[in-house]
């Protein structure tokens, strides 16, 4: 009994470090050919569907998103600012919240879901079908071919996306906070941009989002290169394309926090809100 | 010298013995096929000779150079070489069939559009199929798909085919088709041609020569001639459709 859980936990530990070790090769790869395939002309024609499908077509889930977000939070934070009386300084949080948390985090989030649901279900469909053996067996590799065109898009589109969200999530926010709570519009903005959000904060927001849009592009892919066999293989790779994506966000997110917070303060100091 | 050969070659997949051992040489030219029960290796096979498998023991050799522990970039220059028609064809769905043929074109040569039009017309023409170029892969039949697929697999010229169960699926009318086809190609582009298949009327019409996988190993070699007289009680069950004691032993009540 001990001796099978023991050979259990042994034979699971082996297959997430061959399974990490796969992954690893498969970043590798993928970098390589980025670089690689960026020298040939030919390659940049397969860059626009993929933009057309992560970003375009990604628009108004994280618009809707972003804008919910900042009216919510709006709502939800008006009234305990109101009893302290700091009811005008709603927007330095809700801008701040957006910028550098929420709005990065959601989009990202969101995408994860549509865009990496969607990467992972079409490669793992193709996989299923022997479509990525047949362009193997032509003499292409399909980390080109499909891989770094969706690494890409995903790279590069998640911080416009981020900014956008960030941008609808501010909307959001005054267009409560406003014309409905009546929080005088200089002093939303001016509170805003005074001790709330700088250039360091929004370009940390969008920074992230770049590493963001990199781990769902290589998680996904690489969920959707290696599915299962049928349909349920197809929709596992999905769910998990989900779930790994968003822990790596999180993982991400938290990193970034730690990283950020102390180069600001060691270069700014502490700057309080409230000051 | 063969044009493929395999030298002792073993795969396993987890604790299943796939091969065991396999010794072919595949002369250029023929037309060579493989016949075997499912989930005998038949497949397994024709994917080692493209390196889309790797052996655990042994080596695959083509054209005098050894394969099977070559880089995937040192492939490609191989692989261009194959033209593979997958089972159930594996063409691009998202493309329509125009696209799908022209892939190997497109992404290998710097033919410019005209030329590579003419050739996609050229190569479905071959297959009897040049009203479906602008169709979507799901909108065509079974049939018809492997067939587009077959007009992919020679847009390069490819010095070998491989055929995977190139009939299965198909109605008996579809699979004459389609064996006519691989017996059209060879004679018109003199390609090597290798089919795997569990259809022996199939086998027949397009074999020079015909092997049987068994348990990992070749069980047969010879001309189509040969194994119909095959005193092999294995072979001729397989040739013969009968099913053995073995086979059939899960069918018998408790009591037989």
């Amino acid at each position: 009994m001990a001796l099978a859980i023991v050979e259990r936990v042994g034979y699971r530990t082996t297959e997430i470090l061959a399974g990490f070790g796969e992954f690893s090769r498969f970043v590798g790869r993928t970098f390589l050919w980025l670089f690689a395939g960026a020298l040939r002309v030919r390659n940049w024609r397969l860059l626009m569907p993929q933009f057309y499908e992560v970003g375009v077509r990604s628009v108004p889930v994280v618009a809707v998103v972003g804008a919910f977000i900042g009216m919510v939070m709006a709502v939800e934070t008006y009234s305990q600012f109101a009893a302290i009386g700091q009811e005008s300084r709603l927007g330095a949080v809700i801008n701040l919240s957006v910028v550098k948390q929420i709005g990065p985090v959601l989009a990202a989030v969101m995408l994860a879901g549509r865009v990496g649901g969607a990467l992972a279900a079409e490669l793992g469909t193709m996989h299923v079908t022997e479509q990525i053996d047949a362009i193997r067996v032509m003499g292409v590799d399909p980390i080109v071919y499909l891989v770094v065109p969706r690494f890409v898009a995903c790279v590069l589109l998640t911080p416009i996306l981020t900014a956008y969200s960030d941008v609808l999530g501010i909307i959001g926010g005054w267009l409560i906070g406003v014309p409905f709570l009546h929080i005088p519009n200089t002093a939303y903005w001016y509170y805003s941009t005074h001790g709330g959000v700088d250039t360091w904060q929004v370009m940390e927001g969008i920074l992230k989002a770049f590493f963001f849009g990199g781990a769902i592009g290589l998680i996904s892919c690489y969920k959707g290169f290696h599915s299962g066999a049928g349909a349920s293989g197809v929709g596992r790779a999905c769910t998990e394309s989900f779930v790994s994506s968003f822990i790596a966000i999180i993982i991400l997110n938290f990193i970034f926090a730690e990283v950020s917070k102390d180069m600001y303060i060691a270069i700014y100091g502490i700057r309080s809100i409230f000051g | 010298m063969s044009l493929i050969e395999f030298r002792n070659v073993h795969k396993r997949f987890g604790r299943q013995v796939v091969l065991n051992g396999v010794d072919l040489g595949i002369n250029e030219g023929e037309s060579l096929v493989i016949i075997g029960a499912s989930g005998s290796g038949k497949s397994v096979m024709l994917k080692h000779m493209v390196g889309l498998l790797q052996p655990d023991e042994g080596e695959v050799w083509f054209d005098g150079k050894r394969i099977d522990q070559l880089a995937e970039r040192k492939l490609m220059d191989v692989r261009v070489q194959f033209g593979f028609l997958f089972q159930m064809g594996a063409l691009f769905d998202s493309m329509n069939v125009e696209d799908n043929v022209a892939f190997p074109l497109v992404e290998h040569t710097s033919k410019p559009k005209a030329e590579v039009s003419k050739i996609v017309d050229q190569k479905l023409g071959m297959v009897g199929l040049p009203e479906v170029r602008k169709k979507m892969p799901a909108e065509l039949s079974g049939g018809q798909r492997k067939r587009v697929a077959l007009a992919r697999a020679i847009a390069l010229d490819p010095r070998v085919i491989l055929y995977d169960e190139p009939t299965t699926g198909l109605d008996p009318i579809r699979s004459d088709v389609i064996n006519e086809l691989i017996l059209k190609l060879q004679r018109e582009l003199k390609v090597t041609s290798v089919v795997v298949t569990h259809d022996m009327q199939s086998a027949f019409k397009v074999a020079d020569r015909i092997v049987m996988l068994h348990e990992g190993k070749l069980m047969f070699d010879g001309t189509p001639e040969q194994i119909r007289t095959s005193e092999n009680p294995v072979v001729k069950r397989f040739v013969q459709g009968e099913a053995g004691d073995e086979e059939l032993a899960g069918l018998r009540g408790p009591s037989a």
